[in-house]
This record gives structure tokens, sequence and C-alpha cells, in this order.
């Protein structure tokens, strides 16, 4: 069971998303276990709803978005200090050159 | 399951859930006459949309073929200012062949604004009559078509409206409704996970291809709401950041991919590719959320669902609107403007499929004749711009 401030999307997730903003030191249940929120976290962000390991995918709406950089422990705050993209944003890289050679395909 | 009874049989055989008529300009110059014509009429479910180029454009005059024989619109009013290059003939001759009631008026024919704004008063309390004769019908979901769209979204709004209007689409295709989901540029980043939604391996390489297209499209344009690494609101990757859109989707199916203007054959869940083809000109795809909203309409929406955190109000011409707002301080601020408080997610009020229930709900609710707020605030925002694409392939749309 979480806690009613954690918003658990789909069953398959590993992480819940904080419905409201959570002080530092505050108390909240993830996964039976009673715990302290490390820092202040606001509406929107992380916590690990189970210990991931490194280099396991992070699962938020049951699809991967990024992967654990380090292990996390439940209840940690999953943030960009530890998981990344799998994506990789080609786009970014392109230039308006590749998009003319792209555009010939169409 | 029939949804009401009192739908609006057109001519051609399609149902509206409105009984609206159209008055539109053919070119900015015949905008004002048209809105004098429209405004003393406008609590009496008649609606002003209209194209402002002077230039000819294919897909604007596409636009305007479908909208004007929209299910639920019952009669049009052609507003011509008689030397824009928009064919007036053709768009009138499509709206007559669908057995509605048409009329054109060309101001420099008709003797100016006065006169003319004069002849489409009385023209439009004829049309008025005939169309409140229309008969009515059974609408069954299968004929029932929905469109979603975001717009001024915050970071409430991929966790609570988002996910919401994806649990009402999954109940409305599980019914045999047909669903349709755009803004490829906010996909990016969910290429794998949709195309493994596909109802086929080419209907998969042509939805990776549209998100494709409008990665290079915004690349070129300098489109700066895809770069990755804001960590505002809790973000983190491009993945997520796209996810929190892609989640009013839902998770059935795909069946098909439109483009504006095309309607979707039967029940199921379609994606709008709502990004121009070719080489990159006309300027950005969706100048605005009410851009999007009349591609949804041109593809058939009955009822569009509207996702928004900060507090959008908008509403369209055509066909209704529901907002669905994601954030429990906006809805507080601006409750008259919002269907569906959605952020009661987040204080513990509702779960999501509470409030996915309440949309479909809703949706259903509106369909039979109930008015949303935006519709009762008089909200009846329109715009279409330049475009061009290439027709879709049957790949699109496969028979499975």
């Amino acid at each position: 069971m979480h806690d009613p401030k954690l918003l658990l999307l789909d069953p398959a997730d590993n992480v819940l998303v904080a419905i409201q903003t959570l002080d530092a030191g505050v108390t909240v249940i993830v996964s039976g276990h009673s715990l302290q929120v490390p820092s202040r976290l606001t509406l929107g962000h992380k916590l690990a709803a189970r210990a991931i390991r490194a280099g396991e995918k992070i699962f938020k709406y049951r699809v991967p978005i990024g992967s654990a950089t380090r292990d996390i422990a439940v209840g940690e705050h999953v943030h960009l200090h530890n998981m990344k993209s799998n994506y990789l944003p080609t786009y970014t890289l392109e230039t308006g050159q590749t998009f003319s050679t792209k555009h010939d395909h169409h | 399951m029939i949804i009401t009874d009192q739908a609006y049989l057109r001519a051609d055989g399609r149902k509206g859930i409105r009984n609206h008529i159209i008055v539109a300009y053919l070119v900015e110059c015949a905008h004002h006459v048209a809105r004098e014509i429209m405004y003393p009429y406008r609590e009496r479910g008649v609606h002003l949309i209209g194209f402002g180029g002077c230039y000819p454009n294919d897909y604007a005059a596409q636009m305007m073929r479908t909208l004007c024989t929209h299910p639920n619109v019952g009669g049009v009013i052609l507003l011509s200012l008689g030397c824009e290059s928009f064919n007036r003939t053709t768009l009138r001759e499509a709206v007559a062949a669908s057995g509605r009631p048409v009329e054109t008026l060309v101001i420099q024919q008709s003797g100016g604004t006065r006169k003319t704004i004069g002849q489409g008063r009385r023209l439009m309390e004829d049309m008025l009559a005939v169309v409140a004769g229309v008969p009515r019908v059974p609408l069954a979901m299968s004929e029932f078509i929905v469109g979603t769209v975001c717009g001024g979204s915050d970071a409430t709004s991929g966790i609570t409206a988002n996910p919401g209007i994806g649990r009402a689409f999954d109940s409305l295709v599980a019914q045999n409704a047909r669903c349709i989901f755009e803004e490829t540029g906010e996909l990016i980043g969910c290429e794998d996970i949709m195309t493994a939604r596909a109802a086929t391996p080419d209907l998969a390489r042509i939805l990776r291809d549209s998100v494709e297209k409008a990665a290079r499209y915004y690349t070129v344009l300098g489109h700066g709401s895809f770069a990755p690494g804001n960590a505002e609101g809790g973000l983190t990757t491009m993945e997520e950041k796209s996810m929190g859109a892609y989640a009013k989707s839902g998770a059935s199916r795909i069946s098909g991919l439109l483009k504006p203007g095309d309607i979707p054959p039967r029940g199921g869940l379609y994606l709008l590719d709502v990004v121009p083809d070719g080489e990159v000109r006309f300027g950005f795809p969706n100048i605005n959320d009410n851009a999007e909203i009349a591609e949804l309409i041109a593809c058939g929406s009955h009822v569009i669902l509207f996702s928004t955190g900060r507090g959008s109000v908008v509403g369209s011409a055509i066909s209704p609107v529901i907002k669905v707002c994601a954030n429990p301080e906006t809805y507080r601020r601006m409750n008259e403007d919002m269907d569906v408080d959605a952020g009661r997610i987040l204080e513990g009020q509702a779960s999501l499929d509470e409030v996915g229930r309440e949309i479909f709900d809703l949706s259903l609710a509106v369909a039979r004749g109930a008015t949303t707020k935006s519709e009762e605030l008089g909200h009846q925002e329109f715009v279409l711009t330049y475009k061009s694409f290439e027709p879709i392939g049957p790949a699109c749309l496969p028979a499975t």
C-alpha cells in the first residue's frame, strides 16, 4: 500500500508521483514501509516505489521513461541525479542539412 | 449501444449531436459581414468559421468542405467578397451534394456591406426554419467520434487530466466508438511504445514516420518545447514529458493514421497527423490549440475532450468542447469554465478510474444534448491557416 499523497499511475510502475508538496522529514508510506522523505519534493516529482537497481528501467504510465544510473532505494527521490533518458533524441543532433536529405524520401 | 435517439440525421446519412448553421467567410475581407450576419443568432446555434487567406490552398479548401458538411452542421451560408481565390462554387456544390441547405452571398454583387448583411439575415430566418425540421434518429456508439487535445498544460496535466482522458478513451474504444488523438510533435520519444500498439506492422512504420516528420519539422522551425532536460515539475526525460501528453490516448490498439479531414472509418483509436507533408513552409503546423481542434472536428469529431492545467477557456465552432482541468487550484479559480475537476485526484478525492468514468459519462451526456461550459459561455473559437498534405495511403487504415 502507498501513501495517499503518492500516486501510482499504473500497477506496473516502479515510481510514485507526489501529488502535493512533501517537506523533508515528512513520513510517507511506500509499498507498506513507513519512511521519511529525505528532501523536499514538489508536486509532480517521483519516488521509488521499490528498490531499483542501476541500469533498470524506470516505469511511469507503464512505459520506460529512462533508466536508473545507480541503485535507488525504496522511497528515494527519482530524478536526473539517478536516472537518464533511454531515448536518443536524434532530431536535436540533426541540422537543416539532415532534414533536406531525409526530405528526399518523402 | 445507443447513446441517444435524438441525433440529427443529415441527408448524406451522417448523424450530428448539434444542429448548427454555419456562416463561413471565404476570405478575411468577408469576415465582418459574415460575423454581422451570425451575431443576432449566436445563441440560436449559428456559428462563424472561415479562411482568412486570399491565396488558394488545397488544405484550407478541404478543411472548409469537411467542416461545412460536418454532421453537427445543418446548413451553411457562404460569404465571399467576390475577388478572392477561394473556389466558392466548388464548396457550394459540395455542401449542396451533401443535401444541406446552402446559400452564397457575394458582397461585391450584393451591393456592399449593409445590403449583404440584410440579405444574409433574411436567408438565415428561412434556413433556421428548414434546419429545425431535421429528423431525429438514434446515434450508436459505433457512430460516435471523439477527439482529444491538450492546451495550457502544466505539471499536473500528465498525471490527472491526460490519463483520465486516456481511461475515458479506453472505455469508448471498448464500446466501438471512434477516438482520435493528435499532435505528433508531442509524441517524440513515445515512438516505440506507440508503434507497439499499431494494428499492423505497416501502420507501425507509418506512425513512426509521422513522429519523425514532426521532429524534423519542428527542428527546422527552431521550435523550443521539445528540448530535453526540463526538470521543472518533476520531469526528467523527453520520454517522460511526451508520455504526459501521450497518456490521453489510453491503452487501446491503434487502428489507423488520419490526416485533417479524414473520417475514421470504424470503431477504434486513431492518430491524427497534424504536421504538413513536404518541405517546411507556411510556418508553425498549429499556431494554437484551436487550429488543432478545428482539424479534429474536420475528422468528424462530435465532441472534443480538452485537457488543461493552467486554465484555457476556449471552446469551438461546430463541436462542443469538454474541458478537463488537471490542476485543482486552477479549477477553484476558473470553475465556471471547467467541466471536469480532474485535479481531485491530487487531493485524494477521486481515483483516475473515477475521473475517467466521469469524462466518459459526460461525453455521452453532451452527445445527448447537455451543454458544456464553453457552449454556455458562448465560446465558438475557430482558426484555419495554410498547410499542405499528401493524401493518406491504404496502409494508414488497415481493414483488420
